[in-house]
């Protein structure tokens, strides 16, 4: 095979966007909410391209994150899978729902790709979350995407399948498209605008694939998380003693040196960042960590060379099963 | 100009958490405590959490808006099982710190706050009172990391809804823009500037200092601007990106207010006014997009403290 060659993938037949994982991250709820409003008002009965969720309809209600714990942990093969008792979290019982409607996880039945919308009150622009760092689908979606205004980072979290714990995971193919800043709880103009674009650039792309355009490879900075980091806390009652320090707010995907300034403390001295490595600053100050012990996230950089990819036609797939078989039989 | 003596401010107090996800009041509360800051020169200090259970669930209230209890009506309503937590709690206040009204009411009650909203910092006061001008000019000369005004709602005591109404001076201390649940360190230092200056002036104004009048531009409530909603009752627009973090830019006829999700423009029509709350998140469910207000020039005189 030449090298230069584009990879074949199958074709993205059956697509989701999901919005309101999370209830109080409202950009994803309401342009979902919006889309399906837009869908119902076609005419020509042609069947949606793109499966609508709103995952957490009960938080959405209540405006929270979750009702009784967090959906987007809940999708673990072992959650999914394993005994659940009547007085098991509510989240629980949706995230099975969700993989009955999108998986099985792991499945030949599950959607091709799944969009899970989130915002963040970190400073982090438009990111793309994915588990893997050679899902070429996930990586073109975003080398496609640059948008002018905004700012945009691919970010891996080295989590095998087994171990992958939220709802882009049941997908064959998935990614979260996290955008930041905005308060929990608020729409924010600029930042519903980024998430609608973003969504709607995700769709084209797909179209354009499906339709068998070829899509060139080229470089593409990914950041693998490596570790987080918790507040200092009082010893007894657990509280934080210290907030981001000032000349790190806002600051995410800088690249953190050992000795610089990492949060303030309420008494007002500095506490420095002790690591042996300089590492990149994301979800600098999330709200919604404070209670999983997060101040920030860590991550190396490195750069993937992304093939050129393009969709794999029917024919071609016959032809690579009858040539996997013939080897088979030598 | 006129020259003033004002009775003597004994004690201050200082409460954070009436909203128990608008994280500074409850930080620099807890950091007092701890610091054991029970004086500023001849004046006590004294430090309240006032919504230890909203704060202790990361939630703005448990049932009810404990900011909207301190209403005569409210506080003097008879407790039955029913009773919201946070109207027991007004009440609680009420007798600890109260009662509103009363000669046994604490000087002076700041109560501290946060705000979605680019208001930089606000004082926000019912009455005009010379030692909540004098305090609030004190800092807006002296505190340059942001911009300080001055907002009044023009309520008569008996209607007026929250806590800082209970002290026989009070006012509150809004800060923003911080996302509910985010504790930001630049934030929590302006705040902090803030009330060290209060206490300097309160040590300054008991131990005989005279302090010069002036006059303070304040923004006076005039009303509030819904979302544009449909049939169900949901919001069908959001703030144009044009008003969003314009808090206190004067919003006149034709400007852009709010842009719809199928992408129309809708724009302000009415008379020139200061817009403010400007996508304040907590006001989703009260049914405010945004406050206006008129600009008002107010004049204080001299004041110095009187001798007995």
């Amino acid at each position: 095979m030449q090298v230069d060659e584009p990879v074949l993938l199958p074709r993205l037949s059956r697509v989701a966007v999901c919005g309101g994982t999370h209830g109080n991250e409202l950009s994803g709820v309401y342009l979902v909410r919006e889309m399906l409003k837009t869908e119902k008002r076609k005419e020509d009965g042609e069947p949606a391209s793109v499966l609508m969720v709103l995952s957490n309809p009960r938080a959405m209600q209540q405006c929270s994150r979750y009702v009784d714990t967090d959906l987007n942990r809940c999708f673990t093969h072992a959650t999914l899978n394993g005994p659940v008792s009547e007085g098991a979290p509510y989240e629980i019982f949706r995230a099975r729902e969700l993989n009955a409607l999108l998986g099985p996880k792991g499945s030949r039945a599950a959607v091709d790709l799944i969009c899970d919308l989130h915002n963040t009150t970190a400073n982090m622009g438009l990111s793309f979350i994915a588990y893997s760092d050679c899902d070429w689908i996930c990586l073109h979606i975003f080398r496609y995407l640059q948008m002018p205004d905004t700012p945009m980072r691919f970010i891996h979290f080295d989590v095998s399948t087994k171990e992958s714990y939220s709802l882009d995971s049941i997908g064959k193919h998935g990614f979260a498209m996290e955008i930041g800043p905005q308060p929990h709880g608020c729409v924010k103009s600029n930042i519903y605008t980024a998430m609608k674009e973003g969504v709607q650039h995700m769709q084209d792309w797909v179209r354009c694939f499906n339709s068998g355009c070829v899509f060139d490879g080229g470089p593409v900075d990914v950041f693998t998380m490596v570790k987080n980091l918790d507040y200092p806390r009082d010893g007894e009652t657990r509280s934080i003693t210290a907030a981001i320090h000032p000349r790190l707010q806002d600051r995410d995907f800088c690249l953190l040196h050992p000795g610089e300034p990492l949060f303030q403390a309420f008494s007002g001295e500095t506490i420095k960042y002790k690591g042996n490595e300089p590492l990149y600053a994301f979800f600098i100050n999330e709200c919604a960590y404070y209670e999983k012990g997060i101040a920030l996230s860590l991550a190396r950089k490195k750069r993937v060379t992304v093939p050129s990819i393009r969709v794999q036609t029917d024919e071609e797939e016959r032809a690579s099963e009858q040539s996997f078989a013939s080897e088979e039989e030598e | 100009m006129q020259r003033t003596s004002v009775p003597p401010i004994y004690n201050v107090t200082i409460c954070g958490g009436t909203h128990g996800n608008e994280l500074t009041g409850v930080y620099i509360v807890r950091e007092m405590q701890k610091q054991k800051m029970e004086k500023a020169g001849s004046v006590s200090v004294t430090t309240v959490e006032t919504n230890p259970r909203a704060v202790a669930a990361g939630r703005r209230y448990t049932e009810m808006d404990l900011n909207r209890c301190f209403t005569d009506v409210l506080l003097s309503s008879p407790i039955t099982e029913s009773t919201p937590y946070e109207v027991r709690r007004a009440q609680e206040l009420n007798a600890q710190l109260g009662p509103k009204g009363s000669a046994k009411a604490v000087d002076l009650l700041i109560d501290l706050h946060n705000t979605t909203s680019n208001m930089g910092l606000c004082f926000i006061f019912y009455s005009i009172d010379w030692i909540t001008l004098h305090i609030y000019k004190y800092i807006e000369n002296n505190l340059n990391s942001v911009p300080v005004r001055a907002i009044q709602l023009d309520i008569p005591s008996s209607e007026a809804y929250s806590l800082e109404s209970v002290g026989k001076h009070g006012f509150a201390i809004e800060v923003g823009p911080q996302p509910c649940g985010v504790l930001r360190a630049d934030i929590f230092n302006v705040v902090k500037e803030a009330l060290d200056l209060t206490l300097q002036w309160l040590q300054k104004f008991s131990s005989g200092h005279s302090f010069e009048g002036g006059t303070v531009d304040a923004y006076t409530f005039v009303k509030s601007v819904d979302y544009p909603r449909d049939s169900a009752g949901k919001a069908t627009a959001i703030i144009h990106q044009d008003l969003q973090d314009n808090d206190f830019k004067l919003l006149r006829s034709g400007d852009p207010i709010f842009q719809t999700f199928s992408g129309d423009i809708l724009k302000y029509e009415g008379e020139d006014l200061y817009p403010f709350f400007v996508n304040e998140c907590a006001y989703y469910e009260k049914k405010i997009a945004f406050h206006l207000a008129q600009k008002k020039t107010y004049s204080f005189p001299h004041i110095s403290v009187k001798n007995d």
